[in-house]
């Protein structure tokens, strides 16, 4: 089972690499709507301060919806996804494997540049660590909850925006927490109790999406 | 003595059943809203504190708390028909999902009417009005998607296992924003009432809520025969209904 796993995941990545484009556009957008916000808002240095985790957090909260759509949709149309359903693994495991490998691609890139992005908005150094740490237990929440979105508009017309409308009120949660931990970091509480709850939450979320993902998947392709 | 339960859970059976209770019930929300109304507008004492504006929770709680109710009755349906494959159920489902987002707009929308004078303003980030709002979101979301299904059963499907992730969803999204709000704002306005209220006002707002709740039951059973006969036109029984109203 384990094998089949592995096999699971290192097939995504080997697609994501011979495609690494697609990696490279959810990342692009990430940094490039993030710098949007300097010209949009003014470039006041201690606006920007305030403002860094809320912003780093929606943009890689839009970043990861974006990339959503090609969790499984490549598989569902060449078939693969109904041999992974007939197959012996579990279902809802071979679907845990496909959300790992998809944040291994789109959701860890993201956290691995937010220091850098961090630092155009003139956010301390010691907020840096705890944004990029609440980013990389945030991010597979939402790659988790979105793969049940992802599941269910499978095959559908405007599955894009359809998606974004399914998910986006299910992702307020970790957004709150999420940019909550380098906010409370900021004013001095830690951030400690948001992280905390973040790891809980994605705990929960690892727990029961990957099942109920697989539950919408039966229902989208049956 | 045996009860077969399952009677009524054929759309050709509940059709005739529908129509009488949307009937009986639509005639007691009028009255209960007329007589909640008079009461809250004519016979309630003005608030000492508040004046005349407060007079727009007759109308705001009832459509909040419908709001809430609706959403836990549509997942009542939507996971009964996902654990029993029935098809009266998702029928259900997606008849509510409109008249619970209608409540909660309801709720929003004289909320913030009842806010500008009270607070001042038309809007604040406060724990209950943002969960509001994300409860209308996932109503919308669950009508969007049912509305993106051409194939009624897998509709209710997805839409039964969106609204189930919704409704667990929804304790934490509260939570989280509550927290998140406290943690934020300092001493923001508090939407906890008045303990003391009158006995008349409590009066009129229970009424309301139960005008509000009929009115619902009415409502989403109008809307499930229509539902009924469009899913089931081929057959027999629903051909005799459309036949006999056009």
């Amino acid at each position: 089972m384990i094998a089949a796993l592995r096999c699971v995941i290192v097939r995504d990545l080997r697609l994501a690499a011979r495609r690494s484009s697609d990696v490279l556009t959810v990342v692009l957008f990430f940094v490039i709507v993030v710098s949007l916000f300097p010209l949009g808002i003014g470039p006041e240095p201690k606006l920007l301060r305030t403002v860094a985790p809320g912003v780093l957090w929606v943009a890689a909260l839009l970043a990861s919806m974006l990339a959503l759509g090609r969790v499984f949709a490549a598989d569902h149309a060449d078939g693969t996804l109904e041999q992974m359903m007939l197959g012996a693994t579990p279902l809802g495991l071979v679907v845990a494997a496909k959300v790992f490998a998809h944040w291994l691609i789109s959701g860890l890139p993201l956290v691995l540049i937010s220091p850098v992005l961090a630092l155009q908005f003139d956010l301390s150094q010691e907020l840096l660590g705890v944004l990029a740490l609440s980013l990389a237990l945030g991010t597979p929440i939402l790659s988790l909850i979105g793969a049940i979105g992802a599941a269910l508009t499978l095959g559908l017309r405007g599955a894009g925006t359809l998606l974004s409308l399914l998910v986006l009120p299910l992702y307020v949660p970790v957004l709150v927490i999420g940019a909550g931990a380098a906010e409370a970091a900021a004013s001095g509480l830690g951030g400690h109790a948001q992280l905390l709850l973040l790891g809980a939450m994605l705990i929960f979320a690892g727990a029961f999406a990957p099942w109920a993902a697989a539950a919408a998947l039966r229902i989208s392709v049956e | 003595m045996s009860i077969n339960w399952f009677k009524y859970s054929s759309p050709q059976t509940f059709f005739p059943l529908a129509g009488r209770l949307a009937l009986g019930f639509g005639v007691l929300a009028l009255l209960a809203c007329c007589v909640g109304l008079y009461l809250g507008f004519f016979v309630a004492p003005t608030d000492a504190q508040q004046g005349e504006a407060y007079r727009i929770i007759f109308i705001h709680v009832p459509a909040a708390w419908m709001s809430m109710f609706l959403y836990v009755v549509m997942v009542f349906w939507a996971g009964l028909g996902l654990a029993f494959n029935t098809r009266l159920s998702g029928m259900m489902a997606s008849a509510i999902a409109p008249t619970g987002a209608l409540f909660t707009f309801i709720a929003l929308w004289t909320g913030s009417f009842w806010g500008k004078p009270t607070w001042g303003t038309w809007w604040v980030w406060d724990a209950r009005l943002t969960s509001e709002l994300i409860l209308l979101f996932l109503y919308f979301g669950f009508m969007a998607l049912q509305a993106a299904i051409d194939d009624p059963r897998r509709a209710d499907k997805a839409g039964a296992l969106l609204a189930l992730v919704g409704v667990v969803n929804v304790p934490i999204i509260y939570f989280s924003v509550k927290w998140w709000n406290t943690l934020h704002q300092g001493a923001s306005v508090s939407l906890t009432k008045a303990p003391s209220m009158a006995a008349t006002m409590l009066g009129a707002m229970l009424i309301m809520t139960f005008g509000f709740w009929f009115y619902g039951i009415a409502a989403v059973l109008l809307r499930a025969r229509c539902i009924m006969l469009e899913r089931e036109r081929t057959s027999d029984w629903a051909g005799q209904y459309a036949g006999g109203a056009a």
